[in-house]
């Protein structure tokens, strides 16, 4: 867009490279908070200016309590997203490879999908308590959902010309299943994987910090009560470069496996 | 029976089926944590029609209709310009981001902190949750409308207004409700959240509050209401959806 600028506007403008725009963004906005905070438009007791959150962060690194707080809500995270891929993904294809199947089931999802997760932390505390299980249990609730969605997408939509051609080779139906279905089904469920896992964390923590079971949602709470302003909000920071670091992770992961998938090539170019 | 037949039947019977093994299986287990679901009914009549609509629903769906506004307007806007500025939108990027990658929940002790335990805090972490998927949908579908348009309406001389009017929104429309409807799910589970922490009423507060006191039932029946409120709000905005989107012919496909 700004290609179709006038020169005379183009020319005594400052020239700021590209790959620096990022950064600079990131600056601007740590500044003005700086500012805006330190000025007393806000007050320090709500918000801290961004470098002594930024210290807090740091003192915070050399707690063991700190990092066993991001411990437990990765446990939390791998295990209950685990518990959602063994679920979600055979029951997908199977929902996705049968037209009977999908359209028995087809009511039951459309209706359990929209119920809030976290309307079941209640019946977790009752019957699995406030630890490891309650978190578990309604991280594996969550995630389910939309990589069951997206593995049905994926596989019924499916090229027919591609199981017509499998099924006059009589290829037989497990090898159906796994090579033409999931096959071609893999990018919507590396998609909904990387939902799934926003997901995920998102309920670790909302489990911890209603719950109670350890993890940073937990320690969140701890400081506000406490009154650790400065804490509260770097453990916040935490929980949110946690989110990106995953994000990241599966994005990564997505392009790597994905390699031969057309949405991977234009990216690339 | 033709098979289209025979799939409808199935689609019926199905769902029924499962209901009466449920409504079996409850009445005769005599377990403490899943009552039977006559009982689990009759609560969900007594407690919600209407003794409580007005104490709790309101108040909850209110707040959920309020946040969801914001995030709509504040995501679109911000959206809108975002996408049409690349320097900005490149500096905003790992902003956003970052942002986009905390968990609302974690934002509760803030919210509760800058705007105490009344309705604004609620409402704030119900937009700040539902903002992102607004937001960057919006951005990806600005800043992917096909160049020719923009530069067709260039070329006819059409003010910034009616190109963001007649070519920009729609071009991005179906992503932007892809987005929505990514939000509207997460509108219920904010409210819910923000309601079980640090509130006195809220279809949330309730739940939690029965299953404190060993209500079974009626944690149930809130349970159940939840689910049935996720499932109306989806086919309000299914309808909306496809009333606005009619012209679009991934309309159906992308509201899956």
């Amino acid at each position: 867009m700004s290609a179709t600028a006038s020169p005379a506007r183009a020319a005594p403008r400052l020239r700021v490279p590209d790959a620096a725009l990022p950064g600079l963004g990131v600056l601007a906005v740590l500044a003005a908070l700086e500012l805006v905070v330190r000025a007393g438009l806000i007050s320090g007791r709500f918000f801290p200016p961004p470098t002594d959150i930024f210290s807090a962060l740091v003192r915070q690194l050399g707690e063991s309590a700190y990092w066993s707080a991001i411990l437990h809500t990765l446990e939390g995270w791998a295990i209950g997203l685990a518990i959602a891929i063994a679920i979600a993904v055979p029951v997908g294809l199977a929902l996705g490879f049968s037209e009977i199947l999908y359209h028995a089931t087809r009511p039951i999802v459309e209706f359990l999908r929209p119920v809030p997760s976290v309307a079941l932390v209640p019946l977790a505390i009752l019957v699995y308590g406030t630890g490891l299980q309650s978190k578990v249990f309604l991280v594996a609730f969550a995630a389910t959902w939309p990589l069951l969605i997206h593995t049905i997408y994926g596989a019924r939509d499916l090229d027919p010309v591609q199981l017509e051609t499998a099924r006059s080779f009589r290829i037989r139906r497990t090898d159906r299943i796994l090579r033409v279905t999931l096959m071609g089904a893999v990018p919507y469920i590396v998609t909904g994987l990387r939902i799934a896992s926003a997901t995920a964390l998102i309920l670790a923590v909302t489990a911890e910090l209603i719950i109670g079971s350890e993890g940073l949602g937990r320690s969140i709470n701890i400081a506000r009560q406490g009154g650790a302003v400065d804490e509260m909000y770097a453990l916040i920071v935490t929980t949110g470069l946690l989110g990106w670091a995953l994000n990241s992770l599966f994005a990564v992961g997505e392009r790597r496996v994905l390699h031969w998938h057309p949405s991977q090539r234009r990216e690339a170019s | 029976m033709s098979r289209r037949a025979l799939l409808v039947t199935v689609e019926i019977a199905t769902p029924l089926a499962v209901l009466a093994i449920i409504w079996i299986w409850t009445a005769g287990a005599e377990s403490y944590y899943f009552p039977p679901l006559a009982d689990v009914l009759s609560a969900f009549g007594d407690t919600w029609v209407f003794e409580r609509f007005t104490s709790d629903v309101v108040p909850s769906v209110s707040r959920l209709a309020a946040g969801y506004a914001l995030a709509v307007v504040l995501g679109m806007s911000l959206g809108v310009v975002l996408g049409q500025q690349r320097t900005l939108r490149r500096m905003a990027t790992p902003v956003i981001e970052f942002l986009r990658a905390i968990p609302p929940p974690a934002l509760v002790p803030f919210a509760i902190l800058v705007f105490g335990v009344e309705n604004d805090a609620k409402i704030f972490l119900i937009a700040i949750g539902c903002v992102f998927p607004i937001l960057l949908n919006t951005i990806d579908g600005v800043a992917g409308v096909e160049p020719t348009l923009l530069d067709t309406t260039r070329v006819y001389r059409i003010g910034r207004l009616d190109r963001l009017r007649y070519v920009v929104l729609p071009a991005a429309a179906p992503q932007i409700f892809a987005g929505m409807r990514t939000s509207l799910s997460l509108s219920l589970i904010l409210m819910v959240i923000s309601e079980m922490v640090a509130s006195t009423n809220g279809i949330g507060y309730f739940i939690l509050q029965s299953q404190r006191s060993f209500a079974i039932t009626e944690m149930w029946s809130g349970i159940l209401l939840l689910g049935l409120l996720g499932y109306l709000f989806n086919a309000i905005f299914t309808l909306v959806e496809r009333r606005i989107l009619a012209w679009h012919r991934g309309a159906r496909a992308g509201a899956g």
